[in-house]
């Protein structure tokens, strides 16, 4: 039986387990402040704070124990009602936890926290208490004086109902045995007669003599929890010269801490997750299911060449449809464990808020929509960056300052609302303030300094609004601490698209913005339409996809700057000549016979000419970077049924690039060897 | 085969003891608090409870309480873990019905010593 290894898996899901409990605390203490002094409230929160003391006790990660001893016993007087919950008391509690959280971050990494923070924290918790308490929740052991092979007489002479909660003086003794050399001497003068003995009560008392080195204290241990349910009597009969004997308190060792500082880290990249049952019960339905079509498809194996005609091969060929569908289904249901909600990432803001509201001296109010909309464990990891620095940005720059507010006639709180949803095979974030709304002039006018846009460009307003996504580009006076230092909004870009979503951002000056992030459910695997340009053969996401239509040429006209434009349903769309874009032979010059495939992202829509649409199929996406390098233009790469590799087409880019006017990504025909060496990395 | 009956709302203390117990031989099974414990309890035998005190729904010394009033529980050793060791709630939990208590933290050998004293 190895305990190292017993404690080392209890460690790290103690550690799991204290993130929520943490959490939690965070949560409920919040809800406190708001004034919600349920009684509830307060006992969920002790509740959390014993289950971390206890859990990093057992875990020998005494710092926090001992910190967490002092947190739960200002719990227990305000539980009791000796302590009143005071905002001051509040934001000391929430100090607490993030304490808390970086010492057991740090024990998790292996560095040493910063003791002096938390020791001075842990004595504000201390000047809190009514009776001032030193720490340490181990009982000591005191100094007790050691004696040589003595001899004790205990007499113990258990109350009738002995047995009735379950105690057993035998494995007492026993117990006692283990002490030294024990001699047991039983008395049964108080047995009754056979017909009034009740089996349950015990009539029995006991003599016992214990040769042992023990101390009196070690005798009196073995009976401590009856001692109020018999008589004992404890006589030493002989001793020896006593050792006085110090024994040092008992404690694991926990970390020992140093000045280092520790960084405080972002949402937890642990190498664990939770799924829920009804997840894992799916998929075993699922791979149940394939065991059957297997076995189907294996009754042929005993089948020679003459047994099989034209029904065999037509029930070979259902057998062979249905493992498709169970294939399918399993691959789903597996991605569907990577899935989180994305609560545990939106869990962030109230607290986030509430600091910067005491910080900026603004009120808000956060509203959290879809909070059980899932995304994939890995990018729900990735964007939740990004989206503290939109929030951040909201609170800073959107919402205006109470009195502002009210002199527009606004609520004095402003709102921000964080939304998540599904649309179209895609997830969908939004950030949404009621505040002040992007200054088009403003930016414009930095644009313009910046060198961007030259000023006789003509831009629409949400192309100018588009503008803060670039590198460098910032419109804040002086860059607050808070945000505005100019390398925030082009790196939410950056992370976001490397995530293969998108961002994009609505604003109504004076009334407010909206910042919404796309993000693919998952980046693994993909629905493809395979196209042909050229000779090659390419793949749109299937989700990107509105329609696909034969052009009819009365419809196509060419606009200002040479762009060719289709009309659709009366609405102009840009058209884009992928072969330009590929830098492939254009196989036709008019389009008079074209296809056109109509493709969205993010509300833009856009007609990709291309020469012919064939299967579509599911595509595993092989990234490009991982195996060559990045390509603008290519969203990845992957190997169809016949082994050929097909790249993938990076929709969001050709959609946005459209837009701002004709996109051209590689190089003219002479360098296609741009292209083949790209696909014959990816085949490699 | 001893069967033990092992409740705590913190999962690491669960694994710790159920870990502890099954490699010493016991056959356990878990519960995260006092209503779902009661509601095992009440299908099944156990030869041993091994309970926290705060948890949530339904308190670890309430549920030693309700057991006692099951027939099959009645003299069955129920073992209490607590991280306070004031006379007070000694004495709650042996009112309760409670046969002994451990105090949490404790390590894993000090568990098994401990369930020796109720359980052979």
């Amino acid at each position: 039986m190895d305990f190292d290894q017993i404690a080392a898996a209890v460690r790290e899901s103690f550690q799991a387990e204290a993130v929520d409990l943490l959490d939690t605390m965070e949560a409920k203490l919040l809800e406190l402040e708001q004034g919600d002094a349920d009684e509830e409230v307060v006992h969920a929160l002790f509740r959390a704070a014993h289950s971390i003391k206890g859990g990093s006790g057992t875990c020998g990660l005494t710092a926090v124990a001992n910190f967490t001893h002092v947190v739960e016993t200002l719990l227990d007087e305000m539980r009791e009602q000796r302590l009143k919950a005071t905002p001051e008391l509040i934001s000391l509690f929430l100090k607490s936890v993030d304490c808390l959280r970086g010492m057991l971050s740090a024990a998790e990494s292996g560095v040493d926290f910063d003791a002096a923070e938390v020791a001075a924290v842990q004595q504000l918790l201390e000047a809190e208490l009514p009776q001032a308490e030193s720490g340490s929740p181990e009982p000591e052991q005191p100094a007790r004086p050691r004696s040589d092979g003595n001899l004790w007489k205990v007499v113990f002479k258990p109350q009738r109902e002995f047995l009735h909660r379950g105690n057993n003086p035998l494995l007492m003794f026993h117990e006692l045995a283990e002490l030294g050399s024990l001699a047991v001497l039983v008395s049964v003068e108080d047995l009754p007669a056979f017909e009034e003995l009740t089996p349950e009560d015990l009539y029995l008392w006991w003599t016992l003599e214990l040769t042992s080195d023990c101390a009196q204290q070690d005798i009196e241990e073995v009976f401590a929890w009856v001692e109020d349910d018999c008589e004992l009597t404890i006589e030493q009969i002989e001793s020896t010269a006593e050792e006085a004997a110090v024994s040092a308190t008992a404690e694991s060792s926990g970390p020992r801490p140093p000045a280092a500082a520790s960084k405080p880290t972002n949402p937890k990249q642990t190498g664990s997750i939770r799924v829920s049952i009804d997840k894992v019960d799916a998929l075993i339905n699922m791979v149940g299911e394939l065991v059957i079509t297997q076995s189907m498809l294996g009754a042929f194996d005993d089948y020679s060449y003459e047994d099989f005609d034209a029904q065999t091969v037509d029930r070979i060929r259902e057998s062979i449809t249905q493992l498709a569908q169970n294939t399918r289904e399993l691959q789903e249901g597996v991605m569907r464990i990577r899935m989180l909600p994305i609560s545990v990432v939106f869990q962030r803001f109230p607290r986030l808020v509430h600091d910067l509201s005491g910080q900026l001296g603004k009120k808000f109010e956060l509203v959290l929509e879809g909070e059980q909309t899932e995304l994939d464990k890995t990018v729900l990891e990735q964007v939740s960056e990004p989206l503290v620095h939109l929030v951040r940005n909201s609170l800073d720059h959107g919402l205006e300052a109470p009195e502002a507010r009210l002199a527009k006639g606004k609520p004095e709180t402003g709102t921000l609302t964080l939304s998540a949803f599904h649309r179209s095979g895609n997830a969908v974030i939004e950030i949404r303030d009621d505040g002040a709304g992007l200054n088009t002039e403003k930016i414009r006018n930095k644009a313009i300094a910046q060198g961007l846009v030259g000023e006789k460009d003509s831009l629409s307003e949400d192309e100018i609004h588009a503008l803060i996504f670039r590198p460098g580009f910032s419109t804040a006076d002086q860059v607050s601490d808070v945000s505005g230092r100019g390398v925030g909004m082009d790196v939410v870009v950056r992370k976001i698209k490397a995530l293969s979503g998108d961002v994009s951002i609505k604003s109504v000056e004076g009334k407010g913005t909206t910042v919404r992030i796309h993000l693919p459910l998952t980046m693994a695997i993909l629905d493809g339409q395979l196209i042909r340009i050229g000779d090659r053969i390419f793949i749109l996401p299937l989700l990107s996809i509105v329609e696909s239509l034969q052009v009819n040429h009365s419809n196509v006209s060419v606009v200002a700057n040479a762009a060719e434009v289709y009309r659709l349903r009366n609405e102009p769309k840009p058209i884009v000549r992928l072969h330009d874009v590929l830098g492939l032979d254009s196989s036709r010059a008019d389009l008079s016979d074209a296809l056109l495939v109509v493709v969205e992202n993010g509300g833009d829509q856009v007609c990709l000419v291309v020469d012919e649409l064939l299967a579509q199929q599911q595509v595993v996406v092989k990234s490009l970077e991982a195996n060559y390098r990045r390509v603008e233009g290519l969203a990845g790469a992957t190997i169809l049924g016949d082994g050929t590799v097909a790249l993938i087409l990076d929709v969001p880019r050709v959609v946005a690039a459209a837009r701002q006017g004709s996109p051209r990504f590689f190089p003219p025909a002479n360098n296609q060897a741009e292209l083949g060496e790209t696909q014959t990395a990816a085949a490699s | 085969m001893k069967e033990v009956l092992v409740v705590d709302d913190s999962p690491s203390m669960r694994q710790l003891v159920s870990t502890t117990l099954g490699q010493a031989g016991f056959k356990v099974t878990l519960a995260e608090d006092g209503e779902a414990a009661l509601q095992i309890a009440q299908k099944n035998q156990f030869k041993l409870v091994v309970t926290d005190v705060n948890m949530p729904r339904m308190d670890g010394l309430t549920l030693v309480e309700k057991l006692r009033g099951l027939p099959a529980f009645k003299f069955t050793p129920i073992l209490v873990l607590t991280t306070e060791v004031d006379p007070a709630k000694k004495t709650r939990a042996k009112t309760a019905g409670a046969t002994g208590w451990l105090v949490k933290p404790f390590d894993p050998q000090k568990l098994l010593g401990t369930i020796s004293r109720v359980l052979r």
